[in-house]
């Protein structure tokens, strides 16, 4: 078991990379007296606060995914090299082992302990009887006869006593940490009173709380019930958090370098220059954005169908389909950025700092660095935070109309295309679409509402 | 018994908590004043002295931030603090009436001129249809505007400047109200224009007996207009009296400083130096009015159209005219900010406007600029060093390695003082200063590569009047100990015998006029700078 073989895909790499790159920005911000003042309004509010936090942990889970490895196969008698598992895992999946581990036959309903479907079973008598089985897995530690509901209850005190616990001591280590960082500056508590700390505390008190719940009881039952193939829903929502957090970041960063370059060059240059960019955006978003995305993502497919020795691993194949539909997604998005800084470029260098510039013989390329981009950052970081929302979406739409990311890969958007079937049977199997809503809902709201305070204070019509 | 009674008049900024706590601030203290019918009451102050706050404050119109604390208004019979609000929406535009400094945004631009001003028609007299029109077609007549039965019809953009004013004051005039709130009416008008607007606010309030509250900074406009004086700083009415005594004998030290920081009319000795530092000749820009998918070049609008004059070392020349006049637009074909469509520029015997980009370099360090607005000349995301330092930098001034960097660090606190702030003023961010204190830090920037030149595109006419005569004697004193000369761009005549040596006057992108100073404004030949020397306010007492 100490053997492994970390196997970091593509997408890992640029996570990593993605997280580093925010430590650096953070950092950076950290420096400018001006920016830091916007940011702290940002946190001051108890909402910026509560939504940021939620973020980061869907981020955590998003990065716990994004550790990868392979287990070894058992060696074969006379053989030395080691073999590894096709199967490629990464922690969360070992965090949330009792979770993962538990299939099912098929469906089952939320917290239920015999399946959904009736199946022939044979009694000792020899009699065939059509019934509901019993699950395999959720609920077998109860006797027979035993309800579960009581069950239930007790494990869920039990948790919620563990989470309490868990919550308190974090709560202190907190308190200990702000009373350690106000004694080196010689403020005490006063450092970071300016936090809205009662709304931070009670939102990582209600993460925890939930997290524990869920290990305790995701070992004993199927706490949003299994699908179709009896995998647990839960676990499949879960384990679509990096898919759609790393579809936000990753499509929204693509379009950046696009949308900034070339929005502020056609900006700022005109001419030819602002004609041919014009022309190109023009003509992007006159095509039917989902049309141009599912071409691209069928070009995608032939090339890994002809290419297929580049891919040795479902995960590589998924993995590379996944990044592409990223890129296509930040390819054909940049163009009402691009728009904005367009004309947000001629309307800041008719200012008179430019023009002043430009009287003392500065070059061009410093002025667009030093005088023009701190000057639009504020709309960039603002479109930035509403873009990720809306890929997280455009995920969810396009898997659902099948051109989304590989079926074997967890993702909100194949779970809605799954329900299509599941919704219209009867009895209705709801679970599944409703557990990709509600974690896809709480994502996109916090990313929303955190949207929200961030352009409130850096939009220069509010700030004033 | 007096039209409008205003007493004790207090308004605060409440006490806040949270972060930023700050304690309550009183912005207007306990003021009050009275006007009577057909009266006007003129209120002056600088920027932030509360004089827009109390024309708010009468009619409660304060954004919610701001809460009255104490005093009375009454208006007739009227006290208008007790009014619930929907009585007082019966009183404004009813009783009393406002008008704005920005025409331009006060009009909204979708409406034609007779649904703007039907619009409160409408709303108080209950008019319609053929009754209104006639209404609005009578107000458009009595403010002055031309072709009124025609133009019922327009938009704004169809307006000028000035119409535009005249349609606010229909508007406000069509309920007959007792009270006419005027809030810098003019400021955004040019001279010509401005006296126009100011004989027509005259005759209504002596054809209607309309009094009027009018607000402003600019002296002139005072002894011109008003019967009464209150002036405003801080908050508080420092000195509130009959308009002839109090230009005959200010009392209050801050009332005498606002009518002495008025320039005075004194000419300086002209220059005699044989050979011009600047000359241009017969310049001409004119921007391409593109048409159609191809941008086929339809026409040229003619900003500059044929200019010629020349400046000498040590010299003032002030370029004079209204707005689009074309005047800015020279000072920027000179910096090659904009490309010259004909005509020759040289400096120094060097013909520049034919240089590209890093030829004309060696010059951008010997002409420099100095622009009108102190909140945009400057990149709000910079501290003050790297404002100054940028030019230095890339025109090769500034030094980087050891001793020499103390040494320009030096050179930077010297320029700061030398302007008139304090050399820790280094590390702030611009939006720490204020217009004044701006403008000098623009100042200390231009002067701060050693220029021959700098071209002042209306620097002194965003700045209140006491500050905008400390920046004058800034920059002839600067102009004495360097021998710097000077393009100075403005509309305001008042300023130009106290700065210029000589003076070139601006309309439609030509000179029609140029001169020594004294020969242009004591005999002018040309009848468009007559008009203009006619439409500047004077202060008579002073003479």
């Amino acid at each position: 078991m100490a053997d492994f073989k970390l196997t970091i895909l593509w997408s890992d790499w640029l996570i990593y990379l993605l997280v580093v790159t925010l430590a650096i920005f953070f950092i950076n911000l950290a420096r400018d007296a001006v920016t830091r003042k916007r940011w702290r309004k940002v946190f001051v509010s108890p909402l910026g606060s509560a939504s940021f936090l939620v973020i980061v942990f869907y981020v955590a889970i998003a990065l716990l995914d994004s550790v990868h490895f392979r287990l070894p196969l058992q060696q074969l008698e006379g053989s030395d090299t080691v073999h590894y598992s096709q199967e490629v895992n990464s922690l969360l999946d070992l965090t949330l082992q009792d979770l993962r581990g538990n299939d099912e036959k098929t469906y089952s309903e939320p917290f239920a302990i015999y399946s959904f479907a009736k199946e022939n079973r044979t009694l000792d008598s020899g009699q065939v009887v059509r019934d509901f089985p019993r699950l395999e897995h959720a609920g077998s530690h109860l006797p027979t006869g035993k309800p579960a509901s009581a069950d239930i209850f007790e494990r869920t005190m039990h948790a919620l006593v563990v989470g309490a616990l868990l919550t308190l001591a974090l709560w202190l280590l907190i308190w200990v940490l702000r009373w350690g960082l106000g004694l080196s500056s010689g403020q005490g508590l006063q450092a970071s009173a300016w936090l809205p700390w009662k709304s931070i505390l009670l939102t990582l008190g209600a993460l925890v709380l939930v997290s524990t719940w869920v290990m305790q009881l995701g070992g004993y039952y199927h706490i949003l019930g299994t699908n179709k193939v009896g995998q647990d829903v839960l676990f499949q929502a879960i384990k679509a958090v990096r898919t759609g957090v790393l579809i936000g970041t990753l499509a929204t960063l693509l379009t950046l370098p696009l949308a900034v370059g070339l929005g502020i060059a056609a900006g700022y240059f005109k001419g030819w220059v602002d004609d041919l960019v014009q022309y190109v955006y023009t003509t992007l978003s006159s095509i039917p954005g989902i049309l141009l995305i599912a071409a691209s993502v069928l070009l995608i497919d032939v090339y890994i169908e002809t290419h297929p020795e580049q891919f040795q691993l479902t995960a590589e194949r998924a993995d590379f389909q996944f990044l592409a539909l990223c890129f296509i997604l930040g390819m054909t998005s940049w163009t009402g950025l691009c728009r904005l800084l367009r004309a947000e470029t001629l309307k800041v260098s008719q200012l008179d700092y430019v023009q002043a510039a430009r009287a003392f013989g500065v070059s061009n390329g410093r002025i667009i660095g030093k005088h023009i981009l701190p000057n639009v950052t504020h709309i960039v970081l603002i479109a930035l935070v509403l873009d990720f929302s809306g890929f997280v979406l455009a995920e969810a739409i396009l898997s659902y109309i099948g051109v989304g990311v590989d079926p074997s890969m967890a993702s909100w958007g194949n779970m809605i295309n799954e329900a299509r079937a599941e919704l219209s049977r009867e009895p209705v199997v709801w679970w599944s679409v409703a557990a990709a809503f509600s974690m896809m809902f709480v994502l996109v709201l916090a990313a929303n509402l955190f949207a929200d305070k961030v352009r409130d204070a850096f939009d220069p019509r509010t700030v004033g | 018994m007096a039209l409008l009674h205003v007493f004790n008049l207090t308004i605060e900024l409440p006490a806040s908590t949270g972060p930023d706590a700050s304690p309550a601030r009183s912005l207007v203290k306990g003021i009050g004043f009275d006007i009577d019918a057909g009266e006007i009451l003129a209120l002056v102050g600088e920027s932030g002295s509360g004089k827009s706050l109390t024309a708010l404050a009468l009619l409660r119109l304060l954004p919610d931030a701001l809460a009255i604390t104490a005093g009375s208004v009454r208006l007739g019979d009227n006290e208008l603090f007790s009014f619930s609000e929907s009585e007082m929406n019966r009183v404004r535009g009813f009783r009393a009436a406002m008008i704005f400094q920005e025409p331009q945004s006060a009009l909204n631009p979708v409406k034609t001129l007779e649904q703007q001003v039907g619009e409160v028609l409408t709303l108080h007299k209950k008019l319609r249809g053929q009754a209104r029109r006639q209404a609005v077609l009578g107000l458009l007549e009595e403010v002055g505007i031309p072709d009124a039965r025609q133009r019922l019809d327009w938009y704004p953009h169809q307006l000028s400047g000035g119409q535009k004013q005249r349609v606010m004051i229909a508007m406000a005039l069509a309920c007959e109200p007792d009270l006419l709130i005027a809030d810098e009416p003019t400021t955004a008008l040019d001279v010509t224009i401005q006296k126009q607007i100011l004989e027509l606010l005259n005759q209504l309030r002596r054809a209607r007996g309309l009094a009027v509250l009018l607000i402003t900074h600019d002296m002139g406009v005072v002894a011109e207009m008003a019967d009464r004086v209150a002036v405003m700083r801080h908050g508080d009415i420092l000195e509130y009296r009959p308009c002839q005594e109090f230009f005959a004998a200010p009392q209050h030290d801050y009332s005498q400083q606002l009518i002495h920081s008025l320039p005075k009319r004194q000419f300086r000795p002209h220059i005699t130096e044989p050979q011009p530092l600047l000359e241009v000749d017969n310049l001409k820009v004119w921007f391409p009015q593109r048409q159609g998918i191809l941008q086929r070049v339809a026409g040229y609008t003619k900003a500059v159209d044929g200019v010629s004059f020349s400046i000498h070392k040590g010299e003032t020349l002030a370029l004079v005219g209204e707005s689009g006049s074309g005047k800015s637009t020279v000072g920027r074909a000179i910096l090659a900010l904009e490309a010259a469509t004909e005509g020759r520029v040289s400096f120094d015997g060097q013909a520049i406007s034919e240089l590209d980009q890093k030829a004309f370099l060696p010059y951008r360090k010997r002409i420099q600029v100095i622009f009108q607005d102190p909140f945009s000349s400057m990149n709000p995301r910079m501290t003050i060093r790297e404002i100054l330092a940028e030019g230095m930098r890339s025109l090769g001034l500034a030094e980087t390695s050891g001793q020499r960097k103390s040494r320009q660090e030096e050179k930077l606190s010297q320029l700061l003082v030398r302007v008139g702030l304090a050399a820790e003023h280094l590390d702030r961010y611009p939006h720490e200063f204020s217009g004044g204190q701006r403008q000098r830090i623009a100042i200390a920037r231009a002067i701060a590569v050693e220029p021959e030149l700098i071209i002042c595109d209306e620097p002194t006419s965003a700045l209140d009047v006491s500050i905008r005569g400390q920046v004058m004697e800034l920059l002839l004193e600067l102009q004495r100990e360097m021998g710097l000369s000077y393009l100075f761009i403005t509309h305001d005549l008042s300023i130009i015998p106290h700065l210029a040596h000589r003076v070139a006057v601006m309309k439609n992108g030509v000179l029609v006029e140029q001169g020594l100073c004294d020969q242009v404004m004591n005999q002018p030949q040309d009848p468009y700078t007559q008009a203009l020397l006619a439409a500047a306010p004077v202060i008579q007492a002073l003479g």
